[in-house]
């Protein structure tokens, strides 16, 4: 029962601090919504039984690349949206939500069904799991891949480039 | 306990990303379309973690490890990207950005 209201409160702080991103115009706001929205999708991580992946979400997200989005805004300088969209476009957007939402809703209220009462998901048993036959390989890859982001952000980021 | 929470799970995950993608399309600074970007990946991981809840079993949550990873190679290569773009620019307004090659 405490699970179930725990579930509600933080679904309805992630809701909240995800309009503040989306409504706010100063992108500083943006980014403390998103962090509120984060660290409640971590708990809710947790109240789903993956305790593994809510430390990520908090080390990793929260951590890491929120603090390189605030980095970013600090050095470029904070600026108010000066103009903000228009009519039409609010319009359009708005129908296109909408449409998404109906689809969204069709496709995944019809593919819930009732969840096994135990799940194992502890760090031991999703390491199991990752570091084994069909998910190594992509695990492997990773690490290619992150250096090459590290190699390809410095090279964009050059002051003469 | 939790096996409950599924369904609500998925809904929020759907509002989330239906936020998300709003935000995409109706913020002007570069930099809050990108975090609305974040946001959407976050939804598609909370319904990941929530089928990995339903079927119980655990590949959804090793697809959020790569989720997770993906997205911080991204957030670094796309933030250099905004920097290279104030430069040449100075300006973080999504309109400005129109030429593919300077």
């Amino acid at each position: 029962m405490i699970t179930v209201i725990l579930f509600y409160v933080f679904a309805a702080l992630a809701v909240a601090a995800a309009l503040v991103v989306v409504a706010q115009r100063n992108p500083i706001y943006s980014a403390f919504g998103l962090i509120v929205t984060l660290c409640s999708l971590s708990a809710i991580f947790g109240l789903l039984g993956s305790p593994f992946i809510a430390a990520l979400q908090v080390v990793v997200y929260a951590g890491a690349i929120m603090v390189l989005f605030l980095f970013v805004l600090m050095l470029l300088g904070v600026k108010e949206e000066d103009r903000t969209s228009g009519r039409a476009l609010k319009a359009v957007a708005t129908a296109l939500a909408l449409t998404l939402a109906v689809e969204m809703g069709v496709v995944l209220v019809g593919a819930a069904r009732p969840a096994p009462a135990a799940f194992d998901a502890s760090t031991r048993t999703v390491a199991q799991v990752l570091f084994s036959a069909p998910y190594l390989y992509a695990f492997e890859a990773t690490s290619i891949l992150i250096l090459a982001a590290l190699v390809g952000s410095i090279v964009l980021a050059r002051r003469d480039a | 306990m939790s096996a409950d929470l599924v369904q609500p799970a998925l809904v929020l995950s759907l509002v989330l990303f239906v936020l998300g993608a709003l935000g995409v399309f109706l913020r002007r600074n570069i930099i809050t379309v990108f975090m609305c970007v974040e946001l959407m990946l976050n939804a598609v991981n909370l319904a990941f973690i929530a089928f990995s809840r339903a079927r119980g079993t655990l590949d959804g949550q090793v697809l959020v490890f790569f989720v997770l990873t993906v997205a911080a190679a991204e957030a670094a290569v796309g933030l250099a990207i905004i920097i290279a773009l104030q430069r040449s620019q100075d300006t973080l307004d999504v309109d400005a950005f129109r030429i593919l090659k300077w």
